[in-house]
């Protein structure tokens, strides 16, 4: 191993000791994220227990490619409009008193809510929203139909947690801008948008970008919030791989589920290569 | 059967876990070696085809009392009573009954008996849909109740292998102190019935949700294998805005979440005790009967037990609690005929006026082409 090598020669540690110190790790990885992926991966190539493509045509049904469709627009509404308010946010507490009870509570508060999700969540709407819910009354001409459709109370839903994740995450990025460097761009005859437009936008871009794949991920893979709302029409692929295990109508599609899985797996890697290429244009001028 | 489901992650999660730890370290508990109190010759519970061939009906309760524990998977309490039953089995034989996932999918059943094979902790018996049972009767063992020859031939596989139980008609339940009575179904699609009406589950997944489509399409002027009309029917439902999109479950029912239910009537009519203004009605025009299956695990950790549990579903006091629970009994005729039916519980039973359609495997199958293609656009 290479970085065997290079360890002793860097900083003469025992090589022994440190790889013992990771191969939990190792072991970790490998049960609960290598086996997993490597089983739907070549599951998605099977069927029947012999090689065929059939599950990778199944993806061109209607069915699945709206499910897809759809996914990804929720994952995107959901995330920018989580990151730009998100975003506001953390900078309105970062110029709270540091150490005063408002950044305190705002963002201890964000921890939990950033958490929170799931048929808690889903509960916590419908019990407002619905039947004798304090908030019923807002949607009583709709009968409260709206919050079960994955374009309307979905992302609303989705927002409650995308939202404050993106203040945890983007905090730490808002805090890192000085005082001194807007002052100096005063000092230089800049104004606030020339500071937002030239200082402060293209340190916080980077970071910005980051979040946003962070949170479209986090939209993307959901399942547990929308299984808990939506029980008819499986607008959504997280849903359709649920339907394709368990559906007792529709029988033996469990390696459908899994080139389902696959083509989730693609479309984070599609993302993440955009990622890649945007992080590497926005921060160009930063010294790494 | 299939409600919400709310566990499926841990089970898949433990079953794995149980899987990797080895499989083999455990297999079916054999009797064979310590049968001496059975007549039997050596019989095994595992292979045993009836009670006979265990040495009779004393020689298996002796077998699965010795057991002492019985798996059961799926078995919602509040489906066609059969939290009653396994209560009334687990006290006559003193055996434990463990019930796991009572909201799981009859494709779960299979799927967790396959994980969990060889485990102590694996399921002994199944009731599955006709398309599931159908589809995997390898994992099935033959076996016939001391009851066997009073189960219609139509409804038994002639080996044993598989034995429908009990059947439901397809209804709606309502609550009557919140909308006005139906007298189609197509009185649904009018504004009394906005964002009140709910299907037991997705068609495309759930059995029961999928037999409730079929019961419209009939009353809408089609077939059980022709549905586009039912499928157009939730179309136009949606379109309305009639169509609640909520799992109704007794607890949603209650709360008057869900008003207006299409379920087996075997769901819908027990809630009346708890709800006196709910009432279940089965449209004259499509009275959609199907009958759910038993079959027992090759497999079961507990083959005695799961045999006696068989004979007891199947025995006059186990066919009374379907009936109590609003469910139709296999052996219903034979126990008409010879008044061992429960008077008590017949009066629960739905009163139907007309010839019930029974779904055939062929009139399914061009259904659920035609709703996997259609059914998300149709309501998505």
């Amino acid at each position: 191993m290479a970085d065997k090598e290079s360890g002793r020669a860097r900083g003469g540690r025992r090589p022994s000791g440190a790889l013992l110190g990771v191969l939990p790790f190792f072991v970790y990885v490998t049960i609960f994220l290598i086996v997993p992926t490597l089983i739907v991966v070549i599951g998605a190539f099977f069927s029947q227990g012999s090689f065929s493509m059939v599950n990778i045509k199944a993806l061109g049904e209607s069915a699945v490619k709206t499910a897809l469709w759809q996914s990804v627009i929720l994952s995107l509404v959901t995330a920018v409009l989580g990151a730009v308010i998100g975003a506001v946010l953390a900078y309105a507490v970062s110029t709270a008193r540091e150490g005063g009870i408002v950044k305190r509570f705002v963002t201890s508060l964000c921890g939990v809510l950033a958490q929170f999700g799931g048929v808690a969540l889903a509960f916590a709407f419908m019990a407002t929203f619905i039947g004798s819910g304090i908030l019923a009354g807002l949607s009583s001409e709709s009968g409260g139909l709206w919050l079960y459709a994955w374009n309307k109370g979905l992302i609303l839903v989705y927002l409650y947690f995308q939202i404050p994740l993106m203040l945890i995450v983007f905090l730490p990025a808002v805090e890192g801008l000085r005082p001194q460097w807007r002052e100096a761009t005063e000092t230089l005859g800049g104004s606030t948008f020339t500071y937002w437009r030239k200082v402060a936008g293209p340190i916080l871009l980077p970071s910005f970008i980051g979040a946003l794949l962070l949170l479209f991920t986090n939209a993307f893979s959901a399942y547990a919030t929308a299984k808990a709302l939506i029980s008819q029409g499986t607008p959504l692929l997280p849903l359709g791989i649920d339907g394709a295990l368990s559906s007792e109508v529709v029988l033996g599609q469990q390696d459908v589920a899994k080139a389902m899985a696959l083509e989730m797996m693609v479309v984070v890697a599609v993302v993440m290569t955009i990622y890649t290429i945007l992080d590497k244009r926005a921060s160009r001028w930063l010294v790494k | 059967m299939f409600r919400a489901p709310t566990r499926r992650t841990a089970l898949v999660a433990a079953a794995s876990v149980a899987a990797a730890l080895g499989v083999a370290a455990c297999s079916a508990p054999s009797s064979s070696s310590t049968s001496t109190s059975t007549s039997g010759g050596g019989a095994n519970a595992a292979s045993a085809t009836s009670a006979q061939a265990l040495g009779g009906m004393d020689a298996l309760v002796a077998a699965a009392k010795k057991e002492g524990a019985l798996n059961v998977i799926a078995l919602p309490p509040d489906w066609a009573n059969y939290g009653e039953a396994i209560t009334a089995f687990g006290a006559k034989y003193g055996i434990k009954v463990t019930s796991a996932q009572p909201d799981a999918s009859s494709a779960d059943e299979i799927a967790a008996a396959t994980r969990l094979k060889g485990q102590p902790t694996a399921p002994d018996v199944f009731d599955v849909s006709q398309t599931v049972a159908d589809a995997n009767k390898a994992t099935f063992a033959p076996y016939q109740v001391a009851t066997w020859s009073t189960i219609p031939a139509d409804r038994k596989d002639s080996t044993g292998v598989w034995v429908n139980d009990y059947a439901g008609y397809m209804s709606v339940g309502y609550d009557s102190a919140k909308v006005p009575a139906p007298t189609s179904v197509a009185d649904l699609l009018k504004p009394a019935y906005k964002g009140k009406v709910a299907l037991n589950g997705d068609p495309t997944k759930a059995g029961a949700a999928f037999a409730g489509v079929q019961m419209v399409s009939l009353a809408e002027g089609g077939t059980a294998a022709d549905i586009s009309k039912g499928v157009d029917f939730f179309k136009n439902l949606k379109k309305a805005g009639n169509f609640l999109p909520v799992d109704p479950t007794p607890a949603t029912i209650q709360s008057g979440q869900t008003p207006v239910v299409f379920d087996w009537a075997y769901n819908n009519a027990p809630i009346s005790t708890k709800l006196t203004t709910w009432k279940t009605w089965i449209p004259d025009n499509a009275i959609l009967a199907a009958y759910y299956v038993q079959a027992i695990n090759k497999d079961a950790p507990h083959p005695a037990a799961a045999r006696l549990w068989e004979e007891f579903l199947f025995s006059d006091e186990g066919q009374n609690y379907w009936l109590k629970g609003a469910a139709f009994p296999v052996r219903y005729d034979a126990m008409k005929a010879a008044g061992t039916l429960d008077a008590t519980a017949l009066k629960s039973l739905p009163a139907v006026t007309g010839t019930p359609v029974t779904p055939t495997d062929a009139d399914n199958t061009t259904a659920k082409d035609y709703l996997t293609k259609n059914w998300a656009n149709a309501v998505g």
